[in-house]
């Protein structure tokens, strides 16, 4: 496979340096830039501590880390529990012909642009909107849900998003397992609640599990379903993020809480490798 | 058993599919409201803010900037990606592995904070915001991806077909132009065709490095402040019909080389 002729050293970096390169002009050295701003205030002077300090000091900051973290777990579980019976009745139900329309159907939504999807549910959700007219028309509520603006919708949009996802990963997980596990259990004398719990359900764990670890990693990172649907009433880390930088320009606290973001991202993924490998192997 | 388990199922995968469905379909419905808001009772149909939006320049123009945005970060990813994943593919260079994962690592940060890195340095280097520093910002995001998909698809039959090429006298560019590009065709379409998607979505990065002239994404956010508003929903509708003809196109292009 080595390269022909005398050029033979050159050409393969020739090849790989501009990939390189960019990465390190345009990804390496931004996040340099960001740490090492982190490391200063916006009087200038440093090296100090004092965005984190701040971020430690703060209880509103810090409570937008919790923010994060309980809509992200909420999120997670919810997302789950919906879009894995979702796809096993895809998988085991539905007769194979049809298996390819019904998921691309199921996925069609993904499509929509993302800030739009996040749109579409403010109309869903709003005080006069589809559900609210809907319920308060039926006579089975006398006054509209407040349910615009709160943590209820930020998880609505979310949940929309990540069951169209995870039904993906989990119906291709599911056709992956090969028949005979499920003959085979037959034949020991299982029943199909049994095959279930006992066969189908671990062998489909791992995958489960890097689902989960996805929907954590975007979700957690994500502003624009919070910003629209959640508004302002409770803040997520990113908004906290992008609010130091559009309203204050305050890029040390900003870049600060990215890193800190960035941590938790990071320890979540070290929980989670164990099942990642699994998947692998 | 057997018949309460199909109900149920049936029942299940309809509720999901309701809740999957509904913010499109409130969405494209109320994009035909005759007044001025997008809440029921439905007033239309009407295209009176299709008509609407086809006469905001400024939507029109973000659209333009979008689809160039997207079209040029996504071949300069799929250059890139292609080229480097020639190279790994093909010849044996030390640290490999390692240079291999520096090039994949963006995938693992969330473009939030992607595009505050780079915020921050253009900001220290005095680079003003414009589309093309969103440009950059998404050849960041993609080139990992095109590079992995391209990368995996470099299998050794292939490299038997550019040998036999080179035993017959062709130089490097010629295998490169005349073998490698043809073959790996499935696989860079793929790379291309998924950036484009990433980009033409994307909103964070292209909020934070653009500032008068910006992306689709970026004018629908602008468009939120005035609140519920069926132009919005317009808007919104046209970009959804595009991105499955999008889809549609590929499902295609896809299918016919299978075939072929």
């Amino acid at each position: 496979m080595a390269a022909v002729g005398k050029d033979g050293r050159i050409i393969p970096w020739a090849l790989v340096t501009p990939a390189l390169a960019f990465t390190l002009v345009f990804f390496v050295l931004p996040f340099v830039a960001m740490v090492a701003v982190s490391l200063t205030t916006v009087q200038g002077g440093g090296p100090t501590f004092d965005g984190y300090a701040q971020f430690f000091q703060n209880p509103s900051y810090r409570q937008a880390l919790v923010n994060s973290l309980q809509v992200t777990a909420i999120v997670t579980a919810v997302s789950i529990l919906l879009a894995y019976p979702f796809a096993w009745i895809l998988a085991e139900m539905v007769p194979p012909q049809w298996q390819r329309l019904a998921l691309m159907l199921a996925v069609l939504p993904f499509w929509t642009s993302y800030v739009v999807r996040s749109y579409s549910w403010l109309l869903v959700l709003s005080q006069n909107g589809v559900v609210n007219q809907a319920l308060t028309g039926s006579g089975l509520l006398a006054e509209p849900l407040p349910m615009a603006n709160t943590r209820f919708a930020t998880v609505t949009g979310f949940v929309h998003f990540f069951v169209m996802l995870l039904t993906l990963t989990i119906f291709a997980n599911l056709k992956q397992l090969s028949p005979s596990y499920r003959k085979a259990a037959a034949d020991l004398g299982a029943g199909p609640i049994r095959t279930f719990l006992y066969v189908i359900l671990p062998l489909t764990l791992p995958g489960i599990m890097v689902g989960a670890f996805l929907t954590f990693v975007l979700a957690i990172g994500d502003y624009i379903t919070p910003q629209i649907l959640g508004g302002n009433n409770e803040l997520l880390m990113p908004q906290l993020i992008m609010m130091q930088i559009g309203r204050r320009g305050d890029f040390p606290l900003a870049s600060s809480l990215a890193i800190i973001l960035m941590v938790v991202v990071t320890i979540a993924y070290l929980a989670c490798a164990r099942w990642l490998k699994i998947e692998r192997a | 058993m057997r018949a309460t388990l199909r109900i149920v199922s049936i029942l299940y995968a309809g509720a999901i599919y309701a809740f999957i469905f509904l913010p499109v379909v409130v969405l494209v419905l109320f994009s035909l409201q005759a007044t001025s808001f997008p809440i029921p009772p439905f007033t239309g149909p009407s295209l009176r803010w299709y008509g609407a939006v086809l006469a905001d320049a400024r939507l029109t123009s973000a659209l333009v900037n979008s689809l160039v945005v997207a079209v040029l970060s996504s071949l300069a990813a799929t250059v890139l990606g292609f080229l480097a994943a020639w190279g790994f593919a093909r010849f044996h260079l030390p640290g490999s592995a390692f240079l291999r994962g520096l090039i994949t690592l963006p995938l693992t940060v969330s473009y939030l904070i992607i595009g505050m890195g780079l915020l921050v340095m253009f900001n220290w280097a005095g680079v003003p915001k414009s589309l093309l520093a969103a440009g950059i910002g998404h050849v960041v995001i993609n080139l990992p991806l095109c590079f992995a998909i391209i990368y995996s698809q470099m299998g050794d039959h292939q490299v038997n077909i550019e040998r036999a090429a080179r035993d017959l006298g062709a130089g490097e560019g010629t295998v490169l132009v005349l073998i490698t590009v043809p073959v790996m065709a499935p696989a860079l379409f793929a790379a291309f065709f998924l950036s484009m998607t990433f980009s033409w979505d994307e909103f964070v990065i292209a909020f934070l490095l653009t500032r008068f002239d910006t992306t689709l994404p970026v004018e629908i956010w602008n468009l939120l402040r005035s609140g519920l508003n069926p132009k919005t929903n317009a808007v919104g509708s046209l970009v959804f019909a595009f991105s499955i003809a999008m889809v549609l196109l590929f499902e295609l292009v896809a299918f016919r080389r299978r075939r072929a």
